[in-house]
């Protein structure tokens, strides 16, 4: 009797484990409630940031990011459209930042009359942004706020 | 006795005989011409007239309509896969209101006058074609600046016209308009220093070796 009664515990608890099992879905942050063997719905692509507004490097070697869009713009041994505005000579016209002194280097860090061939392909560095939420939050601290709290008395 | 073939001059002959024959067809031709007709009503002549006219100018600007369509212009796989295939991608093939150009919407002009002067000079392309002047996408590269100047020049000198017959300057709202685009219109657009094609060359096809020209580096 007691070993009967045993088994069929046993057998509710195994029952009751598996189906356990199989009605839970894995859920990922990232992923969202998809199953892992299925493909989830794609999100869908946002617009680019286009506020043309210069927007703060994390660092001071940080290529700065494109505030505007860049669709449809050639860049390619035929010809460079980013540089129709940010050329040295373009800029009075334009009143786009001028591209740095650094893009005139060649790699022995001889200045160039223009821009260096291996600093032409703009998209290499510099991206435009997209204006989707990230779905992984980002804690870098930049090199100021570190500073300051290593600074006696400052905020930590 | 002499025949035909023996005649050296036979060949002359019978050259000098059809000339005469032409002249002489001419001639009667144009008695019968300017001959008051004695047969027909000068009324059925002229209702004849009318309705000969209506159907040989309907059936022009029908031909002519026929070959200002995008089907006519990509019959011919140096426009269909050069041009064309390089509009695909464009904001003037696919955009979110749907509305897009056609080949003829940018390279015909619109009114009459504009547009027979624009065929006619497009019988230089049916040269080309048949000579077979682009007829590899290595020749198209290498004639892509002479193209592209072409229209370039043309846009150019009638003021974007094909532009604006979408892109109204009065009906721009800058207020709509990214940040850039409006300061830039409205310093050069509204101002008339410039017209579309100086900044916007390259918008519906990739452009040639750009070095050169106005504007770019």
């Amino acid at each position: 009797m007691m070993k009967r009664s045993a088994i069929i515990l046993l057998a509710f608890a195994i029952a009751a484990g598996t189906s356990s099992l199989t009605a839970q879905t894995v859920t990922s942050g990232l992923r969202g409630p998809t199953p892992l063997n299925d493909e989830g719905p794609a999100p869908p692509m946002l617009p680019n940031r286009n506020t043309s507004e210069k927007e703060v490097r994390n660092y001071p070697e940080q290529p700065p990011v494109i505030p505007h869009t860049i669709d449809g713009y050639q860049v390619d041994l035929n010809g460079n459209k980013c540089l129709s505005c940010h050329a040295r000579a373009r800029t009075a016209e334009s009143q786009a930042p001028m591209v740095s002194i650094t893009h005139f280097m060649d790699r022995d860090g001889q200045f160039l009359a223009s821009v260096s061939p291996r600093r032409f392909f703009c998209t290499e560095c510099h991206v435009p942004q997209s204006t989707a939420t990230p779905p992984v939050s980002n804690d870098f601290i930049d090199i100021d706020t570190l500073l300051s709290r290593a600074t006696p008395g400052g905020r930590r | 006795m002499t025949t035909t073939a023996d005649d050296p001059n036979a060949g002359l002959n019978a050259r000098r005989s059809f000339l005469a024959r032409s002249r002489d067809f001419a001639l009667e031709l144009w008695r019968v011409l300017t001959r008051p007709s004695s047969v027909f009503a000068l009324g059925t002549l002229v209702l004849a007239g009318f309705v000969a006219g209506v159907i040989f100018w309907g059936g022009f600007n029908t031909a002519l309509e026929l070959t200002n369509t995008e089907k006519f212009c990509t019959g011919c796989h140096e426009m269909k896969d050069n041009v064309y295939a390089e509009l695909k991608s464009t904001v003037h093939f696919t955009n979110r209101s749907g509305v897009r150009a056609t080949c003829p919407d940018c390279h015909v002009p619109h009114n009459w006058t504009d547009k027979i002067a624009r065929k006619m000079q497009a019988s230089k392309e049916v040269w080309g074609k048949i000579f077979g002047t682009i007829d590899t996408r290595e020749k198209f590269q290498d004639h892509r600046l002479e193209l592209a100047a072409h229209e370039w020049a043309r846009f150019k000198a009638n003021d974007s016209l094909e532009c604006r017959n979408c892109h109204s300057a009065d009906s721009m709202d800058v207020t709509k308009q990214s940040p850039r685009a409006s300061v830039a219109h409205q310093r050069f657009l509204f101002t008339k220093e410039k017209t579309c094609i100086d900044c916007h060359k390259g918008i519906a096809h990739q452009l040639p070796d750009m070095r050169g020209v106005p504007g770019w580096q």
